[in-house]
């Protein structure tokens, strides 16, 4: 062996090592979130925490018992509007949208997925809560579903386009019009790829924080219709985060546990469950 | 043949459907860039491009706004991410699609994605309690010490500032970076491997080799990782500081675009106030389309270009 190809060796194995430190890295800001957060949650955790109204500003006990509520309701409310208007996009991407407008579709999707999610705030505060004179929880709902459509659209797409395209053709040949197979074969073969695209969408909306500051605001009651603010997990932990009372600051990390659980566990499940991509 | 017709209508009123729900993607792109145009036009009246170079942001007595410093705050802050993220970024590419053994390219890669899912408001309450105390009292201070001299590195330490900010939108863009640069590396054709191997190169010089044939999808990955930095609101606004001013140094207090809407959308009171912030808006989202818009297409093209197929 010469000289040169131990050099070689050499620096193979050292930028190697160092593509091994980069992700060694960027994998301690994930544990010490997740640790510093586990570990400062682990007191308030308790039931008044999870089921009680905020106790009045600056005084100890109360719980998030309205935020919890307040993001159920916001995130199944841009789930209704959000997941049909995207699965059908992708039932248009996969099944019927042909050459160019699909492609210009598909673009488009790409770039409103692209969209900072404070825009699509500025842009729903601008258009309804600067006309309404108010904040209201609708007005959340429909940010967060805008930020779901393009998501949904994606992940239905391609699940739709695994489906072997005999089935297509098998239903088709025993005279099944092409909308019923699109909804009761295509859609039922590939509904397991559909409905892990939605669930992830909402894991990922529950934690909007900048969208639902602009449009729903934030209340220290229980849910009151549709067309008031409501209280959520995301600006819970905002506004105790910068509070000046340490009991807060201590609830904004239980806010932040339960929130990091939901979104963390809904992340590992569906990625385990579409483990089969990595292994191709 | 009653039947027959009526199948026909409702394969056709389907069509018409999944359309419809297909054209709201671009009708919401078309509403967005109007209203936000519509929302800035008395602002845009008002201060014309002095909007963009005015330093001044006065909503109290003058009635009075320019928006350089948060133009500049949201640029630096994102160029610093950048330039920690980017190679980090890439190397856990390379190693993720060259160098590690197959068992633990998974468990790596749902690691890296996890960060992109904790919601930036983690981030910010992160920021505040765990990496800007650490930075005070560490990092900083061990920075000065070697730097000091630089005026960019001067001044009092507070740990929370334009530097803490790029640090953690770093952290944020890191998996965006990865992911999309593993996928581009993947779909490079395994013949330029088996050349590189064949002529006897290490397992470095063909990874080097990888990413220089997949440049312009790395480029892209940069790009979309940028798009991220440059919308990225509630983590950068509770660790930055919320001064409106352009600092010298990195360790002092600045402002981004988006930290600017998130901290007085709710004050605005009078017509022209809110126009401005919707211009800021409006300005925030002209950048990312931008830089979007180019690293979508680089990315498109060079995965198209490997694969033959489209974009996933």
């Amino acid at each position: 062996m010469s000289q040169i190809s131990r050099v070689r060796k050499w620096k193979n194995r050292l930028l190697m090592g160092l593509c091994y430190l980069a992700l060694g890295i960027a994998l301690v800001p994930l544990l010490s979130i997740i640790f510093v957060t586990a570990q400062k949650a682990l007191p308030t955790l308790n039931l008044e925490f999870l089921t009680a109204l905020p106790a009045a500003y600056g005084t100890a006990g109360g719980g998030i018992g309205n935020a919890i509520q307040g993001t159920a309701i916001l995130v199944s409310m841009a789930s209704l509007i959000g997941i049909p208007v995207g699965v059908l996009t992708g039932i248009y991407l996969s099944e019927y949208g042909r050459g160019r407008a699909a492609d210009v579709i598909r673009f488009f999707d790409e770039v409103l997925s692209g969209f900072p999610s404070i825009v699509i705030g500025v842009f729903v505060w601008s258009l309804i809560v600067v006309n309404i004179h108010h904040f209201a929880a609708f007005a959340g709902s429909v940010a967060l579903s805008i930020l779901m459509i393009p998501v949904v659209a994606r992940t239905t797409e391609e699940s739709l386009k695994l489906v072997p395209n005999s089935i297509r053709e098998a239903s088709l040949a025993l005279g099944v019009s092409k909308w019923r197979t699109t909804l009761s074969v295509v859609l039922s073969v590939g509904r397991s790829g559909v409905i892990t695209g939605a669930i992830l969408a909402v894991s990922r909306i529950a934690g909007e924080t900048a969208p639902i500051l602009l449009t729903t605001l934030s209340s220290s009651y229980w849910f009151s219709g549709l067309d008031a603010p409501v209280s959520s997990l995301p600006l819970t932990i905002y506004y105790y985060a910068i509070s000046p009372f340490a009991d807060m600051r201590q609830k904004a990390w239980g806010a932040a546990f339960l929130l990091i659980m939901f979104v963390l566990g809904i992340s590992i499940i569906v990625r385990l469950i579409s483990r089969r991509r990595y292994l191709r | 043949m009653k039947a027959r017709n009526q199948g026909i209508t409702r394969d056709s009123i389907f069509r018409v459907l999944v359309t419809i729900a297909a054209a709201i993607t671009l009708l919401l792109i078309a509403a967005i860039v109007y209203e936000l145009y519509n929302g800035s036009t008395a602002s845009i009246k008002a201060f014309g491009l002095s909007f963009i170079v005015g330093t001044v942001w006065d909503p109290a007595l003058k009635n009075v706004f320019g928006a350089l410093p948060l133009i500049w705050g949201t640029l630096v802050t994102s160029a610093i991410a950048l330039i920690l993220a980017v190679p980090l970024s890439i190397g856990i590419g390379i190693l993720l699609s060259e160098f590690a053994p197959r068992v633990v390219r998974f468990p790596f890669s749902l690691l890296v994605e996890l960060l992109a899912a904790i919601p930036s408001v983690i981030y910010g309450l992160w920021g505040i309690f765990v990496l800007a105390p650490t930075l005070r009292s560490s990092v900083y201070p061990a920075i000065q010490g070697i730097l000091g001299f630089l005026p960019l590195f001067s001044g009092e330490v507070t740990g929370f500032g334009v530097l803490t900010a790029g640090i953690v939108l770093a952290i944020m863009i890191i998996p965006t970076i990865t992911a999309v640069s593993r996928e581009v590396f993947n779909s490079v054709p395994n013949t330029q491997r088996e050349a590189f191997f064949a002529i006897g190169a290490t397992r470095w010089e063909t990874a080097k080799h990888i990413v220089s044939y997949a440049r312009s999808g790395v480029i892209g990955a940069i790009m979309l990782g940028l798009g991220r930095a440059i919308g990225e609101t509630m983590a950068v606004t509770m660790v930055i500081g919320n001064r409106f001013e352009i600092p010298s140094s990195l360790f002092q207090a600045g402002y981004t675009m988006s930290a600017l809407i998130a901290n007085e959308f709710n004050e605005a009171n009078g017509a022209l106030y809110v126009s401005s912030i919707v211009e800021v808006g409006l300005v925030l989202f002209v950048i990312t389309l931008l830089v979007s818009a180019v690293a979508r297409a680089l990315v498109w093209r060079s995965l198209r270009m490997y694969k033959g197929a489209s974009m996933e």
